[in-house]
């Protein structure tokens, strides 16, 4: 089993878990189609629960709860290696094929390509996706101009 | 008093079906799917996620199916399942500064850094009809900038909490881990914790309500809208088993910083002080009342008396939450028959023990009035 420690960094990993959580299903479908994905052991099954959402009172200040949010976690292994998926929402399907591609991505012998197939056009769309609704944001931002009057 | 009474199973079951039917309407009328509602009806979803202390857009819009768009029964309807769903943990303490905006103003700024973004909103809008709507008419298509915004924007109150006019909003050196009104009913007087969970999940009717209370001078604070910001905000957590922290998705959230005035104290000086609203989805007036009661809820520490109503938390935060106020209010409708019964047997009670004081009166009176005689 390969052991988690702090010292290692994990960014990549946390990238691209969080990727595949942000991703719908339909999405996560789509790019992984025609993948030949390898069949995983269940550890977990894909189970909902919820997430407390903590918040700061201000922002910055006093932690409180401002309510919770359904989730859904799964965990599978493939060979040595064990494969986490934690996303918002009651999508089990998803979780479960999250939980998988989590798996394999550890995989040194399949992680760059499946970075290049999956991981990286979903990121992409998802980055083009914000930026799409910032643009029609930034349509509504207010241009003040002062009104000069007399001749000054 | 509650006693079981056998019968009525049958009158029951028909009601179900009754129910079910009268939901469903005229059968010639193409039924709403769920996903209309999500995707269609987002302000009434988000009231169900507020009020149902459940963020799921998907649960609050069946919710909102199954209830006729009663948005009361929908939030109960989240509030039971959420009882059925382990608790996985908590998540890490929102950073709203690293909200992806769509709206944010000020209206007590007017050149902020990042700028007054309008967004998508009722505010400049006529309130008349648009009766396009009702024929399916022509949708128009958002304009877009050449650019996005810039990617942060910092939250009002820390700019101007930069010149230290502000109430300072800090964590305490330990950051304690909130008290959970979920799991502890809450104690009184209740930390600030609990009154902003406790008003994130209150009713926005009876919030907003108690919030224009306090504007009309019941509850002495003039509050300026500092900030209004809505977008999304991603969730993090650091899963046990896992040992590192990871981003889970995000949800949509509003956030209001109202700034009100404050006279300062012999141990605070003039400046202003702080309210903060926060709540799911798009909701700016349940999140702009929100704040506006938890400044009057600091009526306490800031020595400003409690006579009003919206400066009472015992007040403001038992009756302010939906579920527990129509379950009170509408358990009046089941079998209250033997109480009643109860009821009706004291009154016929004392009314005879009356008649039969005012008989032996009437009678002492009489042989009063034949003894003189």
């Amino acid at each position: 089993m390969h052991e988690q420690n702090s010292t290692s960094d994990h960014r990549p990993r946390a990238h691209w878990m969080s990727v595949l959580a942000r991703a719908t299903h339909a999405q996560l479908a789509a790019a992984t189609a025609g993948l030949d994905l390898p069949a995983v052991e269940i550890i977990k099954p894909a189970e909902c629960g919820t997430l407390m959402i903590e918040a700061r009172a201000g922002g910055t200040g006093q932690r409180f709860n401002s309510g919770e949010a359904t989730i859904t976690r799964c965990v599978v292994r493939l060979e040595d290696r064990l494969g986490f998926a934690y996303a918002l929402g009651r999508d089990k399907q998803k979780a479960l094929l999250c939980a998988t591609l989590d798996a394999v991505l550890q995989d040194p012998q399949r992680q760059a390509a499946l970075l290049n197939q999956v991981v990286t056009p979903l990121h992409l769309a998802s980055i083009e996706r914000k930026a799409a609704a910032s643009r029609k944001a930034a349509a509504t931002k207010v241009e003040f101009f002062t009104l000069v009057r007399g001749d000054g | 008093m509650y006693v079981a009474v056998k019968g009525g199973e049958a009158a029951i079951l028909a009601t179900h079906d009754l129910i079910a039917e009268t939901r469903r309407g005229d059968l010639a009328v193409p039924e709403l799917g769920t996903d209309q509602i999500k995707e269609q009806m987002k302000l009434g979803v988000a009231r169900v996620m507020n009020e149902g202390s459940l963020y799921d857009e998907d649960l609050a819009a069946l919710a909102l199916k199954q209830t006729q768009g009663d948005a009361v029964e929908a939030a109960f309807l989240m509030r039971a399942y959420r009882t059925t769903l382990p608790r996985f943990g908590s998540s890490t303490p929102l950073d709203t500064s690293e909200m992806a905006i769509r709206r944010r103003i000020s209206a007590a700024f007017k050149d902020l850094p990042g700028g007054q973004i309008l967004g998508p909103t009722y505010d400049y809008t006529h309130r008349l009809f648009d009766f396009t709507l009702a024929a399916n008419g022509h949708i128009a298509t958002a304009r877009e900038a050449s650019q996005p915004l810039v990617r942060t924007m910092p939250r009002v109150p820390d700019i101007l909490g930069q010149q230290g006019l502000m109430e300072v909003e800090a964590a305490a050196d330990n950051d304690p881990i909130p008290v959970d009104i979920t799991r502890d009913p809450a104690e009184f007087p209740a930390g600030r914790d609990a009154r902003l969970q406790m008003l994130a999940r209150g009713d926005e009717g009876f919030l907003l309500g108690l919030a224009y209370s306090v504007q009309r001078g019941f509850g002495a604070n003039h509050p300026f809208a500092g900030e209004i910001r809505m977008g999304e905000v991603g969730i993090h957590y650091t899963p046990e088993e896992l040992g590192f922290e990871i981003d889970i998705g995000e949800i949509t959230v509003t956030e209001c910083q109202m700034i009100n005035q404050f006279t300062g104290s012999k141990d605070v000086p003039p400046q202003f002080t702080r309210g903060y609203g926060l709540s799911f989805g798009h909701s700016e007036r349940k999140t702009m009342s929100m704040a506006i009661i938890d400044r009057s809820l600091k009526s306490r520490d800031l020595d400003e008396g409690t006579d009003f109503p919206a400066q009472q938390e015992e007040f403001v935060l038992y009756h302010c939450d939906t579920i527990e106020a129509s379950g009170f209010v509408e358990h009046l409708k089941l079998p209250h028959y033997v109480d009643f019964q109860g009821e009706l047997e004291l009154i016929r009670r004392i009314r005879r023990e009356q008649e039969e004081r005012t008989a032996s009166a009437a009678a002492a009176d009489a042989r009063e009035a034949s003894h003189v005689e």
